[in-house]
């Protein structure tokens, strides 16, 4: 059937299931690999992809299943294990020595000693050299490691997995970080690999890579197994639509309002290495959907717009006039406001309690001569607290204590008190229940309404195709597409968060995002 | 297919490349250039008498630093070894005390397994009771030091009451050359090797490189900061024994305030303290270019006060620019 030849495989999971405190991040999902081919692994953000190859690695144990490894079963209690068994893991500098040569990360632990039980440094060297040039690489492996660049790391931990006699190589988002012609190179190893029998398991975003390199490709979608197909023969549409193609019948609807003015226009927005010729208009009591891959830079666009990260060059205007935002205060002196990805961090004071978040950007209202009407704010407070419906134990409740759905209710609240023009939310009902995800988005249909201008930056597919009237998709930093509410479609949109660049061709090498 | 090997440019590499980088080149310098300068201020510099005085001021601090230098390599430090050294020595000298024929080799054996017990109480917080370093030898630090007085019950010892004997294993000269002396070389001798050669010696620098990936890649990260911290506690319990001999007396407070030469001499040897990277040749020649500040301002006949000053001036200049060297080097995203 999906055979590349006729030899046993190496690595068979069968029915493998994996929740966390209630959700399913793993259901019932096989994955079967061979010697001296390459698969790749793909699937959307939350597919299941790390936490299938944390199992692989031995990092995690599944709740049910098994793993068979030439055959046999066996159990992955421990990294070491896997190690043993030869699975290594391609971290980059994640998990290199620094300060230590090339050649003595390769070797750590079993180092070639002399007669006397010393270790034979000129032995070592020597050796060392050998995994390296079987890949085609020339490198001083007296090196230390903390001079080299990612790419030639990434060299040095795929020598390092060949002196254990490592079978299974996983690679994870290997070449988020590398120039195109590193790229190639890394490719070219790959097949290298490949071609004297290892098993290379590949995981990336970028579906022209899985077709340039590799032999089979597994498909997760929302924790389930789709499909294990070889690469040859298949089309880009059959896979994308292999990794999104599911029963959206959970859209949220939105109300139907219509288009007012044009309030924001964003005109060739660049941050050197971060993004690039950012362009597009916002209109008044619009949602504005801004889809892509996570590292596809949209909160830094937000970012930026809200004054936190300035960009290099570019235009923004707002109500026509062309405004320079230096600063978050100046943005909601424009009437800005953005509600963060990470409500813990960037959007609560979580041992403060409800009202003190609720008011913090807007505490001049309350008052005169630096002393603060506190009956005043707490009617503030209550006011918006009433109005988002939060389910607390009071106003005086730290925020700290509130469900998720709550929190983010609260942060909302906050910024809502600023009456906003503009509003940006960054992933707003991310890791919330069902339910207060609805009274979100009626939320925003009702501001939308209202004549507030939304941006919406969100990785759920159901979010972006219910919510917005019009979508932007950005990848690695550029637009790569924009579709109304009607041309929207999950493959379109998964097509262009996938699109590796645009019109020249060449990449502009992004700085690795600092959180995934 | 492939190209010629080019493994090392030159296979004979000499002894002191195969010891050293470019950061020990660089204190070598600062010290040719230092003993230069004074050289030109004072005559009484360059004589054999008084390198042998420097030479047997720093020879206790390299002892010690040599143990301090893996501490710092393991991402710690080790606050203890001044009380160690304290408590070691007044131990022993209660012992010896009054004893005209106390067997030197014992008492040099029982100042190095009580450093080892001390060493290893302290690996043992670290270890076991997860906690951390500087915190754990902080408090050691004071019991032990508090242990000194418990030990001599608030007496001294004084030189009259030391036998010969046990003044002689410090004094007694070895080919020429005074035993103390000979002492720290061989123990910087084979601290080096142990540090280069062995399996164990790697496994510490790649704790101190990397503790995240130590764990992944198998390394017994538990275990070897026991070691460390044994090997550390050992050398302050000889120092001690040697520092008695040295001066001649025991008093309560000796030691106090020594663990921080011993960090000097690492810090301006080139270990960094952002861990992973050292070398004992750095060690010997930070001791080394402390000890010649020392001397020079004594002989140069500049304030005696002035010199803590510059101590401390010469380990924040060196801090300086390990870490300008390190950000250089490394990290470069």
């Amino acid at each position: 059937m999906t055979k590349p030849s006729n030899t046993l495989p190496v690595l068979q999971m069968q029915h493998i299931y994996k929740s966390y405190e209630g959700v399913k991040a793993l259901v019932d999902v096989q994955l079967e690999l061979y010697p001296g081919e390459v698969h790749a692994l793909v699937g959307e953000n939350g597919a299941g992809k790390s936490t299938l190859v944390k199992i692989i690695m031995g990092v995690i144990q599944p709740d049910s299943g098994e793993i068979l490894f030439n055959n046999e079963l066996v159990k992955m209690d421990n990294p070491q294990i896997a190690q043993k068994m030869g699975i290594a893991a391609i971290y980059q500098e994640a998990s290199l020595f620094p300060d230590l040569s090339v050649a003595e990360n390769i070797f750590l632990g079993h180092e070639p000693l002399t007669k006397v039980g010393a270790i034979d440094w000129r032995k070592m060297n020597e050796m060392a050299v050998k995994p390296l040039e079987e890949l085609g690489i020339k490198l001083d492996v007296k090196r230390r490691v903390v001079t080299l660049t990612i790419a030639q790391m990434q060299m040095v931990e795929i020598a390092k997995a060949l002196s254990f006699d490592a079978k299974i190589l996983i690679m994870d988002e290997p070449t988020s970080a590398l120039t195109s012609h590193e790229v190639a190179d890394l490719f070219g190893i790959v097949r290298k690999l490949r071609d004297a029998g290892k098993t290379v398991l590949f995981i990336s975003h970028r579906l022209e890579e899985v077709f340039e390199v590799a032999d089979r490709v597994t498909v997760l979608r929302d924790g389930h197994f789709v499909e294990t197909k070889p690469v040859k023969g298949m089309t880009r549409e059959e896979l994308v639509r292999a990794m999104v193609g599911r029963n959206i019948d959970n859209m949220f609807p939105k109300l139907k309002v219509k288009r007012g003015e044009l309030v924001l226009e964003v005109k060739n927005l660049t941050k050197a290495g971060i993004f690039n010729d950012i362009s597009f208009k916002l209109y008044k009591g619009e949602i504005l959907g801004l889809a892509g891959l996570v590292g596809a830079r949209r909160t830094d666009v937000a970012t930026t717009l809200f004054g936190i990260a300035p960009a290099d060059s570019g235009e923004v205007y707002i109500d026509g006039e062309r405004v320079s935002i230096n600063g978050p205060q100046k943005a909601m002196a424009l009437g800005m406001a953005y509600v963060p990805e990470n409500r813990q961090i960037h959007g609560l004071v979580l041992k403060s309690n409800i009202t003190k978040n609720i008011t913090l950007p807007v505490l001049k209202e309350f008052s005169k001569a630096l002393i603060i009407n506190q009956r005043k704010e707490a009617g503030r407070a209550q006011e918006m607290h009433d109005k988002l419906e939060v389910k607390s134990a009071g106003l005086d409740q730290l925020a700290q204590e509130l469900s998720g759905g709550n929190q983010q209710k609260v942060v909302l609240a906050k910024w809502l008190s600023t009456r906003p023009h503009i509003l940006m939310l960054d992933e707003p009902t991310r890791g919330i229940d069902v339910g207060t995800k609805a009274a979100v988005h009626e939320l925003m249909s009702k501001l939308a309404s209202e004549g507030i201008a939304i941006l919406m930056i969100s990785s759920e597919m159901p979010e972006i195709l219910g919510m917005s009237d019009r979508v932007l998709v950005m990848c690695e930093g550029r637009l790569t597409g924009e579709f109304t509410q009607k041309e929207a479609t999950q493959e379109k949109i998964m097509h262009a968060a996938t699109a590796r660049s645009l019109a020249n061709g060449d990449t502009v090498l992004l700085k690795p995002a600092e959180k995934a | 297919m492939t190209a010629n090997l080019k493994v090392s440019k030159k296979n004979s590499s000499t002894l002191w490349s195969r010891f050293s980088t470019l950061r020990e080149l660089g204190i070598g310098v600062v010290t040719l250039v230092l003993i230069i300068l004074v050289t030109f201020r004072s005559n009484a510099f360059l004589t054999v008498d008084n390198f042998r005085d420097i030479f047997m001021a720093i020879a206790l601090t390299v002892i010690v630093a040599c143990g301090q230098m893996m501490v710092i390599v393991i991402r710690g430090i080790d606050l203890s070894v001044g009380s160690v050294v304290g408590l070691v020595g007044m131990t022993v000298g209660m012992m010896i005390r009054d004893q005209m024929n106390f067997s030197m080799p014992l008492a040099v054996f029982i100042g190095i397994v009580l450093g080892f017990i001390l060493g290893a109480i302290n690996g043992l917080i670290i270890t076991k009771g997860k906690v951390p370093p500087i915190v754990a030898t902080l408090g050691t630090m004071s019991i032990y030091r508090g242990l000194v007085v418990v030990v001599s019950n608030g007496q001294w010892v004084d030189s009259y009451r030391i036998p010969a004997a046990f003044l002689q294993i410090t004094r007694m000269p070895i080919f020429g050359v005074p035993a103390l002396i000979v002492y720290a070389v061989l123990i910087a001798i084979v601290t080096a090797v142990f540090l280069k050669y062995s399996r164990t010696g790697r496994q510490i620098f790649a704790l101190g490189s990397n503790p995240n990936a130590a764990e992944v890649a198998g390394i017994p990260t538990d275990r070897i900061k026991f070691i460390v911290f044994c090997i550390s506690g050992t050398l302050a319990g000889f120092a001690g024994v040697l520092w008695a001999s040295r001066f001649g007396s025991v008093v309560n407070d000796m030691g106090a305030g020594f663990e921080l030469q011993t960090v000097a001499a690492c810090v301006v040897g080139g270990v960094s303290v952002m861990g992973g990277a050292g070398s004992i040749l750095g060690v010997v020649m930070g001791a080394l270019l402390i000890g010649i500040v020392g001397n020079s301002l004594t002989i140069s006949n500049i304030n005696p006060f002035l010199r803590l000053t510059v101590n401390g001036f010469l380990i924040l200049l060196a801090v300086v620019f390990d870490t300008y060297i390190y950000r250089r080097l490394g990290k470069s995203k």
